[in-house]
């Protein structure tokens, strides 16, 4: 049954993308990869991967989508369509590599099978000793936030980095943030707060939306969720008040001069973890050494990064938003 | 053998449809388009691999013994994140490119380039020729 529904789901994503692939209309293709990305959060929960799950909705369906839109306002909604050879020679190198890789993929173990060397070197360890040695039932809360702690704060700083692309390209808020614009008169006759129904049912979710990234950043620890699903959460909150109530009230509540900071000071925030750790004669982001119990310090250090990672990424998020959003106005 | 390999062909053909997105099209924003389905099938392609069969999700619980492989996991989450940040890093850069030439399609960029290299190449030869 497993199978059956993880074989439907990836034959409809295989649908979706062939009709993204013929689409001349790009806001009808971008539409239909939040749908995509919904589809792919579905089969990542039916593999049993919640946390993936959780994030790829998030962020698949949410916020990239967004981010696609508002760049489409800008460059506009239309590709050209391609001459003759421009799709016989992608079309062949691409069927090339594909029968080559359908050669390879015979060599790969089974789907589900338990022996398969991905699942040996390291990973019983997790699945055994974590309990013990980190603490939350999470597992891939203590992977991502303990035992690979290196890693999380080098996935944290490339975000950091996208975001200083993005800042240094387009500049995020400091164009024509903090002024007080007054709305093209066409802009204003169309905008979203006249219809109805988005405000009130936008007015009924946002709070909660917030309240749950805040659950989300919390609970990380004992069921699916942290910092990189919570930022994501807070930040689509924020992005639909800014979609509803214009970007200029969203500035006022988070002024973008100020929101620019916030990405650093997440990214330190993790790091000086890793440094306070040092200083108390462990090796860095060893959070065992943080308080006397080496299991409570575990708890301490991975709350502290988790936070860290939920104020880097969703600063990240509504600056960028709010980068892509000023240059359409 | 097919329901053991379902997935991965699903996830090349993916991956091939993303990778034909990028090649044959001229439109910048839809180059980063496929160029995300291509990295939502690698996405697919780690987290097959982490699945058990009959196992669970990876938390905790004393009812459970069977668990899908957590590393994965961990690894394609942070990679959908840092995936969001570098899009919109890509498509800022094609923003730029449209207000500097008013344009996101490649070979119509390609031509303004060749064009004004044309014109610089011929004014230095005229500057030359004075000499």
């Amino acid at each position: 049954m497993e199978f059956l529904i993880n074989s439907l789901l990836l034959l409809m994503l295989v649908a979706t993308v062939f009709a993204i692939v013929r689409l001349k209309r790009l806001m009808i293709g971008v539409m239909l990869m939040g749908f995509f990305s919904l589809l792919s959060a579905n089969i990542f929960m039916v593999l049993d991967a919640v946390d993936v799950a959780f994030t790829e909705a998030a962020v698949g369906a949410g916020v990239s989508t967004i981010f696609f839109l508002a760049a489409l306002a800008i460059v506009g909604r239309t590709s050209k369509p391609q001459n003759a050879t421009r799709t016989f020679v992608p079309l062949a190198a691409v069927i090339i590599t594909g029968a080559l890789l359908v050669y390879a993929s015979f060599d790969m173990p089974y789907f589900g099978s338990h022996d398969a060397p991905a699942h040996n070197h390291v990973v019983p360890r997790y699945l055994n000793d974590s309990p013990n040695e980190v603490g939350p039932p999470n597992i891939v809360t203590s992977v991502l936030a303990s035992y690979r702690g290196y890693d999380t704060l080098g996935e944290v700083g490339v975000v950091f980095t996208a975001f200083i692309g993005v800042f240094l390209l387009l500049g995020a808020g400091t164009r024509k943030s903090g002024v007080e614009r007054p709305a093209p008169p066409n802009v204003q006759a169309e905008s979203m707060r006249q219809k109805v129904v988005l405000r009130e049912v936008s007015d009924l979710l946002i709070a909660p939306v917030l309240i749950f990234a805040l659950y989300v950043q919390w609970h990380g620890d004992f069921g699916p969720g942290g910092g990189f699903q919570a930022g994501v959460i807070f930040a689509s909150g924020v992005i639909l008040y800014a979609l509803i109530y214009g970007i200029v009230p969203a500035q006022k509540v988070f002024p973008p001069r100020k929101l620019a900071y916030f990405p650093g000071i997440g990214f330190l925030l993790y790091a000086l973890v890793g440094v306070v750790s040092m200083m108390r004669g462990g090796n860095f982001l060893d959070y065992g050494v943080l308080v006397h119990d080496p299991l409570h310090g575990q708890h301490y250090g991975i709350l502290i990064i988790e936070l860290g990672v939920g104020i880097t990424v969703a600063a990240v998020m509504i600056n960028i938003f709010f980068s892509l959003s000023e240059r359409s106005l | 053998m097919i329901a053991g390999l379902f997935n991965y062909w699903i996830v090349i053909v993916l991956m091939m449809a993303g990778l034909y997105i990028v090649m044959s099209s001229g439109h910048l924003v839809k180059k980063i388009v496929g160029l995300n389905i291509f990295q939502t099938a690698v996405f697919i392609l780690f987290i097959s691999m982490g699945k058990i069969a009959g196992g669970t999700a990876p938390i905790i619980d004393s009812a459970i013994t069977l668990y899908s492989n957590p590393l994965t996991h961990v690894l394609i989450l942070t990679a959908i994140v840092v995936g969001v940040a570098t899009t919109a890093l890509g498509l800022a850069i094609a923003v730029r490119i449209h207000e500097a030439y008013d344009t996101v399609e490649e070979d119509e960029i390609t031509a303004m380039d060749a064009q004004s290299l044309h014109e610089e190449n011929t004014a230095s030869l005229a500057a030359e020729s004075d000499k």
